[in-house]
């Protein structure tokens, strides 16, 4: 078994996956594929840590106020040293985007909102028609697990439930949003692993 | 015109419609959609300007917020 592992992580050392947020989707995706061994995670997120991010974010107590594309890079070398974070502590638009990710196989979206959902979505699938774009829709609250729903449109793949929208009286909790970034990871090993085949020693 | 719509067959009264008059006809009341007709996204932008004939095939994706 650890040469079947081994023999991914050197396939996958070489394929870079852009992340587009770095909350509780893109925090918990980003681990995920540095877990499995992607080799480049290029990163993007304005925003600090915060003592509510917690409750579902890839961080921890004393990373508080500090960038998130910082600490989540901090993060993913403790587990592997050798994974490359791209990691950007910027305002992601329509206008930066096409440079900072010019370079991935795969890109994620792992905004909160959903204005900046729409927009990367229509910037990336303008720029790159033919790159393997993963998003996700629908995830706030918990159980309802069986109404988590993955629609393919081409190399564009929408996650979630298309319903559970972030409100007040209905947060983004920890299981939920760990499984919709357990499946975009999931869905970006598929595309980076189209030509993969295990050499059987 | 028939037309695939979200992977369904629809019919509409008009010879062609504007990907804007798709997304009032058939109410799509979530504000924030991403668009595409045959497999060409259509920016929120351009929606009053890129027209559906017979055949094509349209997409009409909402999203909602949490991350």
């Amino acid at each position: 078994m650890c040469e079947a592992i081994q023999q991914i992580r050197e396939f996958l050392l070489q394929k870079t996956v852009g992340i587009a947020g770095a909350g509780g989707l893109g925090s918990n995706c980003a681990v995920a594929l540095a877990r499995t061994g992607v080799g480049h995670l290029i990163i993007a997120d304005f925003d600090v840590l915060e003592v509510t991010n917690l409750n579902r974010q890839y961080y921890f107590r004393h990373q508080l106020g500090i960038p998130k594309v910082w600490a989540l890079k901090n993060n993913i070398n403790k587990i592997d040293p050798s994974i490359n974070v791209d990691a950007h502590p910027i305002l992601l638009t329509a206008e930066n985007i096409p440079d900072i990710f010019r370079h991935c196989d795969v890109l994620i979206e792992a905004f909160d909102k959903a204005e900046m959902k729409q927009m990367i979505i229509e910037t990336a699938l303008s720029q790159w028609p033919d790159r393997p774009l993963i998003a996700a829709s629908g995830l706030a609250g918990w159980g309802k697990t069986e109404e988590i729903t993955i629609k393919r449109f081409g190399n564009f793949v929408l996650a979630g439930d298309d319903v559970s929208e972030t409100g007040p009286w209905n947060p983004p909790l920890g299981p939920r949003v760990a499984i919709l970034a357990g499946i975009q990871a999931n869905l970006a090993l598929e595309f980076l692993l189209k030509d993969f085949a295990f050499k059987k020693v | 015109m028939k037309i695939i719509l979200n992977h369904r067959e629809e019919t509409f009264d008009a010879d062609t419609l504007s990907v804007a008059d798709i997304i009032r006809l058939k109410k799509f009341t979530f504000r924030m959609l991403v668009t595409k007709v045959n497999g060409q996204v259509v920016k929120v932008d351009e929606r009053d300007k890129v027209f559906v004939k017979d055949g094509d095939n349209v997409e009409v994706i909402h999203l909602i917020s949490g991350g």
